[in-house]
């Protein structure tokens, strides 16, 4: 029990990464309408630039400005330089346009940080384990992910049902074309939301470092889960993000823990590993292919 | 789309051309120019194939990889059958024959994607690229893990298939051999697209609603094209394993995907040949690059963003403006 336990933690502290990443995702997809496939490399931004600001001043909290501010900034850039010119165009040229940017930037960070992986060490103050139930031990630093991931869950809420901006975040992903009308300076707000959506990026990539390797192509790997959990959720709805995030989270955790154990019960150990990692990758794509036949927008928009 | 046709003497020229390859790899001292040849032609019919639902059909599929992937693995699994002599499945006999490797990875991948695309086409926009990658990823994943056939260190195939008459082990005919099935590729390629069903793809893609208005049945037509344009990537995937002896998850890892597509843009969306010229130059590019630095992604990288933001139509087209300008 505190084992299936502890695993459902493991499952939520990854679904709340995810959020991070796909909160910024479903608003520059719905928004609008780009598919972003550099918004991993937003990610690896965030890890690098906090975990070597963290490693020089030998103080894990200043990599967090770090990390913000570079993804922050990154984000800014790509949607002035690149980004800003493909609204008009259709799907493929986004793709293509920012896949050539992930060469980009793997490549610069191959340059300047080299192939080897960075590590950060956790800060003393969230190392070690607390004990929440009788015999159920578990790390203050995922602990710690959960509460940021749900903070900032509940901030974007207030963002976007209570502000001025969110008002007009809504509209603009509802009809684009009529907020423009109204007179409100529709490419001021997409900036804002694709620094807004990368800030999120950069802070989940700091938080996974001392986690995950820090290394290139870590935003690919997470990057295809991320459009799955936008998929899953309903483009363009930031509820729909954090729901379909901690279900795919938890899935995710719990065929891996459980799946091998399963089959090992019918097939030899090693082929047995190999075969449950493999459906347990495949699980999330097969979730997100049978949720698309069934609501083909996702679970979280209403046909209409 | 009939631009390429319509000056056939530029056809006729680059057919002879492919043809002396060979000659001039041999003559120049080049002879990595012969298998770098071979990869273009291979990854053509693997663009047009995509080209052929992406471009004319207007359907944004990111899995396509997959149906590449598995025409590769036809061929190194029925190889590694044939090498350790016990049959598939209990009852299908291995082969080394490129006759009958080839047919049966055109046939298991169009099958495939006969499943994929009939759940696939029932979304559409930015669904229907995922729901591709889904698939696609589920396949990787699913290779990955069969252990029985590499997982992810892949398969290796000792000898390309054999093909009666002929030496497969020699560059020189494999390259030839890929380059009739590729001229008999896009001789078929061509008739389907200027028939009334290619017409009706076409049409599909300008408005669905209105082939439904005249009463054609838009999902059995988009699923037959998304069947035929797997068939394509299958036959591509049987000759890259043949010419790699080596088949791998790689082959459907999503950065294929993504590959064929940057080939299908760089040469021109919608056009007969245009996938074939991106395929060459993207492939001449990486070799290029890859000679000159290290960092060779970061020049295919700005290349790609400059394609994309400053010339509309891909290399043809900037080629057609270059030169109109210049007349």
């Amino acid at each position: 029990m505190t084992l299936f336990l502890e695993q459902m933690l493991n499952g939520v502290q990854f679904g709340v990464m995810l959020f991070l990443l796909a909160a910024g995702l479903t608003l520059i997809f719905g928004i609008m309408g780009v598919i972003n496939l550099a918004h991993g490399s937003i990610y690896m931004i965030g890890a690098y630039a906090g975990t070597w600001v963290a490693a020089e001043t030998g103080s894990f909290w200043l990599g967090i400005p770090a990390a913000l501010a570079a993804a922050a900034i990154s984000g800014v850039a790509i949607e002035f330089l690149v980004v800003r010119r493909l609204y008009q165009r259709d799907h493929l040229d986004q793709v293509l346009a920012t896949f050539g940017l992930i060469l980009i930037f793997n490549q610069t960070i191959t340059i300047l940080f080299g192939r080897q992986p960075l590590f950060v060490s956790m800060p003393a103050l969230l190392d070690g384990s607390v004990e929440l139930l009788p015999g159920l031990f578990y790390p203050i630093y995922r602990l710690a992910i959960i509460a940021v991931g749900l903070l900032v869950a509940v901030g974007l809420y207030l963002l976007i049902n209570k502000t001025r901006i969110g008002m007009l975040v809504r509209a603009g992903s509802t009809n684009r074309e009529m907020v423009r009308a109204l007179g409100v300076d529709i490419r001021l707000l997409y900036t804002l939301v694709f620094g807004l959506g990368a800030l999120l990026a950069g802070l989940a990539g700091f938080m996974a470092g001392p986690i995950l390797a820090v290394q290139v192509g870590m935003g690919e790997q997470i990057l295809i889960t991320t459009f799955v959990v936008v998929v899953i959720g309903g483009v363009g709805s930031i509820r729909g993000a954090f729901f379909a995030s901690l279900i795919l989270g938890i899935v995710d955790t719990g065929l891996r823990a459980y799946l091998p154990g399963l089959l090992r019960q019918v097939m030899v150990g090693p082929e047995a590993d190999a075969l449950g990692a493999g459906i347990s990758s495949m699980g999330i794509y097969l979730l997100m292919a049978i949720v698309l036949l069934i609501r083909p927008k996702g679970l979280f928009i209403r046909n209409s | 789309m009939e631009t390429s046709l319509k000056r056939p003497a530029l056809l006729i020229s680059v057919v002879i051309a492919l043809i002396a390859l060979p000659l001039i790899a041999d003559a120049t001292g080049y002879t990595a120019l012969m298998s770098l040849a071979t990869r273009v032609l291979i990854y053509g019919i693997a663009a047009a194939s995509l080209n052929f639902v992406l471009g004319y059909g207007g359907m944004v599929s990111f899995g396509h990889a997959a149906f590449f992937g598995i025409g590769g693995y036809v061929v190194g699994i029925l190889y590694q059958h044939y090498s350790l002599g016990e049959p598939l499945l209990g009852f299908i006999p291995g082969t080394n024959q490129l006759l009958i490797t080839v047919p049966a990875a055109i046939v298991v991948s169009g099958l495939m994607a006969a499943v994929i695309g009939a759940l696939s086409l029932r979304t559409g926009g930015v669904q229907f690229i995922m729901i591709t990658l889904a698939f696609a990823q589920m396949l990787f994943f699913l290779f990955v893990s069969l252990k029985t056939y590499g997982g992810d260190d892949g398969l290796i195939i000792r000898r390309a298939n054999e093909l009666p008459g002929l030496n497969m082990r020699d560059k020189q005919t494999v390259y030839y051999v890929c380059l009739a099935i590729t001229a008999l590729f896009f001789v078929i390629l061509w008739r389907i697209v200027n028939s009334r069903f290619g017409n009706v793809i076409v049409g599909l893609r300008q408005s669905e609603k209105r082939m439904a208005a005249i009463g054609l049945p838009a999902y059995r037509y988009k699923l037959m094209a998304f069947v035929i344009s797997g068939m394509g990537c299958g036959l591509a995937g049987a000759l890259m394993a043949n010419f790699l002896r080596f088949a791998s998850p790689d082959m459907l890892h999503w950065t294929k995907s993504g590959e064929l597509m940057v080939m299908v843009i760089l040469g021109g969306v919608g056009t007969l040949f245009g996938p074939l010229i991106g395929a060459a130059v993207f492939i001449v590019l990486e070799t290029l690059l890859a000679s000159w630095t290290e960092n060779w992604q970061l020049g295919l990288g700005l290349i790609l963003l400059f394609v994309v933001l400053y010339t509309q139509g891909g290399v043809q087209a900037l080629g057609a403006r270059l030169f109109g300008r210049r007349a």
